[in-house]
């Protein structure tokens, strides 16, 4: 009885807060509103929706034995303690997508983000996240990719890899993007991310000749190492050495691509573990720190709760709010990407089926919490600072004057001066044109963090520890994921070139490695020239690749649940995946076949296309060549979502006709493997 | 005596965010499993670990966007 009360008042609590978030008008209202209601959402969902999923829909069953248990060898397959693998699930989900998106969001006002940040992760990302962990538990911990060709058959298991080594690479690129978006033209932030890699050289010899395996010592003198490098990069910044560290985004690109490559071929002891532990524990740690610092600071938005910019006309990201806030969004309200993820090393430490709710639910309502806690980083700033930071210099021009004149035209009065300061506070010459979500965060940030430890004189440090630990992170997943893409592509041309299977082969090794390199450092260096910041075309190219995979993981559990014969239940996942279906589509035929410019690839190629025919130059092209190769990335552009929009079609298709043969059998035809053993 | 356990707790759940697993889990379960056959030691265990968890294959996708 307590107990109902208990949950009653959180109820009652939660849709208070959401009142106040959805209905205040006018004056500012203080971030703890949407702390709270989002704490109420997430508690009352995992209670009633994700309890309702594990009891009725999926039936999971405690005494069932768990792949971990059955194939225990103490190092792939171990029995877990529930909170322990919480913690491994969480940091293996939580990357710089939750970070970014939900910022370039906030050009709509927080409203609208916060509220499909709760009902998208409580509706489809949190169910997605849990089924497919569900699955790949009762099949031996399969991943996705297996999954589908067991459940669905082989063609749809090809086309599945197909799109997935096609997301993996548009992602390495954005992501890339974001860390030249946020280093370009800044010495500090890029003395402090170069210093990274000897200290990561340092701890991969002191932890593989002279400590072996101590991660925490190693960790230790790592993050001493970070610390040194930005007290460091401020003397630097401010000496003669600057120029030595400043580089254009051209420049950072191709350095970066070179990085991709070279990180990517030596071994893994030496580079990346050592900053896969740095990278992982600073994001763990700074989200804990930023969500203290939340709470303390109780800091006001300042950002209006809808802005004008709901009607498709905004500078942060080109379309209207349907389809593209849910596209920009992305990750922290459902991405497919934790379907590979949950499908990945989790479901072979599950220790008993009653901890997967927890696992597989709970960490994605994490996620979507650093989302949420994203999206108030942003929204404490003053619109104008965030416009300023956030539109490209094609629309705002180059110089404090010329910004100042625009932001304030769009309704966000603000002065140079202003503008000016902030860029000092920081320790930057400019804020003005930092597109890609980082350095609009790391000032959200700065100001949280500042206000906790150090006052205004610290906000330099806290904004560059925030730029260092989202570039961190971010050429960690770079490093790790080119990788992981080179396995792929090794996998794909090992079918018709068997040579090239062996991964232990030096030349298969490099060919496949350039190959990844090569498409994502293309894309990167597209996005580098695009007058527009990049950001604008490829985030969006992002965002439904990653709702793809999403809506591919969907219609699998959808699949899965028809075999099984709990069809009744089946809207649980074929409602989400209905509405990414339709956001995704009709996003990426507007990607394609919209006539603003702005928006389509067709239209936009045509504008160029016209203008060389006509022997003009648009900017930022400078030469007619340069003309050409913006019609042709628009055309790769185009190709790349008629692909993606290829594989959803298809593997819509292979899903419904495997339904169907599921509906017409009598009994169960799901293949779970304890099923087959008993 | 519990905070001991605490922190153990919170080392173990730090090194498994890494790829890594527990060492002692690993030598009982090799002692109790397979008796008489090689155990690895710990800096051998960490070595297999950290190549595994960059090594390929669809199930070591352990980072995300």
């Amino acid at each position: 009885m307590l107990n109902r009360i208990g949950w009653a008042l959180l109820a009652v609590l939660g849709a208070i807060a959401l009142g106040v978030v959805a209905l205040h008008r006018g004056e500012t209202i203080n971030a703890l509103w949407i702390v709270v209601a989002a704490l109420c959402v997430y508690l009352t969902a995992y209670r009633f929706y994700g309890r309702f999923i594990a009891d009725k829909v999926l039936q999971i069953d405690p005494a069932r034995g768990t792949p971990a248990v059955r194939h225990n060898d103490g190092l792939d397959y171990v029995p877990t303690d529930k909170k322990v693998l919480f913690g491994h699930h969480f940091a293996a989900i939580a990357g710089a997508g939750p970070l970014v998106g939900p910022v370039l969001a906030a050009q709509m006002g927080y409203l609208p983000g916060t509220l499909w940040l709760l009902v998208g992760v409580v509706f489809a990302g949190a169910v997605q996240d849990f089924v497919v962990l569900f699955l790949s538990t009762r099949r031996d911990g399969r991943s996705l990719g297996e999954m589908i060709r067991t459940e669905m058959g082989n063609v749809p298991g090809v086309i599945a890899m197909v799109g997935i080594l096609a997301i993996m690479i548009i992602l390495l690129a954005v992501l890339a993007l974001v860390v030249v978006k946020a280093l370009a033209d800044s010495p500090w932030g890029t003395f402090t991310v170069f210093a990274t890699m000897p200290v990561a050289l340092l701890m991969g010899l002191y932890g593989r000749y002279i400590r072996p395996g101590r991660i925490g010592e190693v960790s230790l003198i790592g993050l001493v190492g970070l610390f040194g490098a930005i007290l460091l990069g401020e003397q630097v910044a401010s000496g003669p050495w600057a120029s030595a560290f400043t580089f254009s985004g051209e420049a950072l690109a191709l350095m970066l691509i070179a990085y991709g490559f070279i990180a990517s071929v030596i071994p893994v002891w030496l580079l990346l573990a050592p900053r896969d532990y740095l990278s992982t524990f600073l994001k763990i740690g700074t989200i804990v720190g930023l969500a203290i610092g939340i709470l303390i600071v109780r800091p006001d938005l300042q950002m209006p709760a809808i802005t004008k910019f709901v009607d498709g006309t905004g500078p942060v990201f080109a379309g209207n709010l349907f389809p593209f806030l849910f596209i920009t969004i992305a990750c922290g309200a459902v991405s497919g990407f934790h379907a590979l993820v949950a499908s990945g090393t989790t479901p072979k430490m599950i220790e008993s089926e009653a901890h997967l709710p927890f696992i597989g639910y709970g960490a994605m309502l994490t996620e979507s919490f650093v989302a949420i806690m994203a999206l108030v980083a942003a929204c404490i700033l003053d619109p104008a600072v965030y416009f300023a930071l956030n539109s490209p210099a094609a629309l705002i021009g180059a110089s404090t004057n010329e910004a100042a004149l625009a932001v304030s035209g769009w309704g966000f009065t603000v002065t140079p001066v202003m503008l000016d300061d902030l860029a000092r506070q920081v320790g930057e010459t400019t804020i003005l044109s930092r597109t890609g979500g980082a350095p609009t965060l790391a000032v959200g940030m700065a100001n949280i963090l500042s206000n906790v430890i150090g006052g205004p004189g610290m906000m330099a440090f806290w904004y560059h520890f925030a730029i260092l630990f989202e570039a961190l992170f971010i050429l960690t997943t770079v490093d790790a994921g080119t990788r992981v893409a080179r396995f792929m592509i090794q996998d794909l041309l090992g079918t018709f070139v068997a040579p090239l299977k062996d991964t232990k082969s030096w030349t298969a090794n490099l060919i496949a490695t350039a190959i990844a390199v090569g498409g994502w450092g293309w894309f990167l260096y597209q996005g580098v020239t695009d007058p527009l910041g990049g950001i604008n075309t490829l985030w969006p190219l992002f965002g439904i690749s990653n709702q793809m995979l999403a809506a591919i993981a969907l219609t699998v559990c959808t699949v899965a649940l028809f075999r099984m014969k709990r069809e009744r239940f089946a809207w649980v996942t074929m409602a989400p995946l209905a509405w990414l279906l339709i956001c995704t589509l009709t996003a990426g035929w507007q990607k394609m076949f919209h006539p603003d410019p702005k928006i389509g690839f067709i239209a936009h190629a045509q504008k160029y296309s016209d203008a060389l025919a006509r022997g003009e130059l648009l900017a930022p092209a400078k030469s007619l060549g340069q003309m050409r190769q913006v019609v042709i990335n628009d055309w790769v552009n185009t190709s790349l979502c008629a692909l993606f929009i290829a594989v959803v079609v298809a593997m819509l298709f292979y899903g419904i006709k495997a339904v169907g043969e599921a509906r017409r059998s009598e009994a169960p035809t799901s293949r779970e493997v304890a099923d087959a053993l008993a | 005596m519990r905070l001991r356990k605490a922190f153990a707790q919170a080392a173990r759940t730090a090194r498994l965010m890494v790829g890594v697993p527990d060492y002692e889990t690993y030598a009982a379960h090799r002692r109790a499993a397979h008796p008489g056959e090689p155990i690895m030691t710990p800096s051998e265990f960490h070595r297999e670990r950290t190549e595994r968890r960059f090594g390929g294959g669809p199930d070591r996708i352990g980072r995300c966007c």
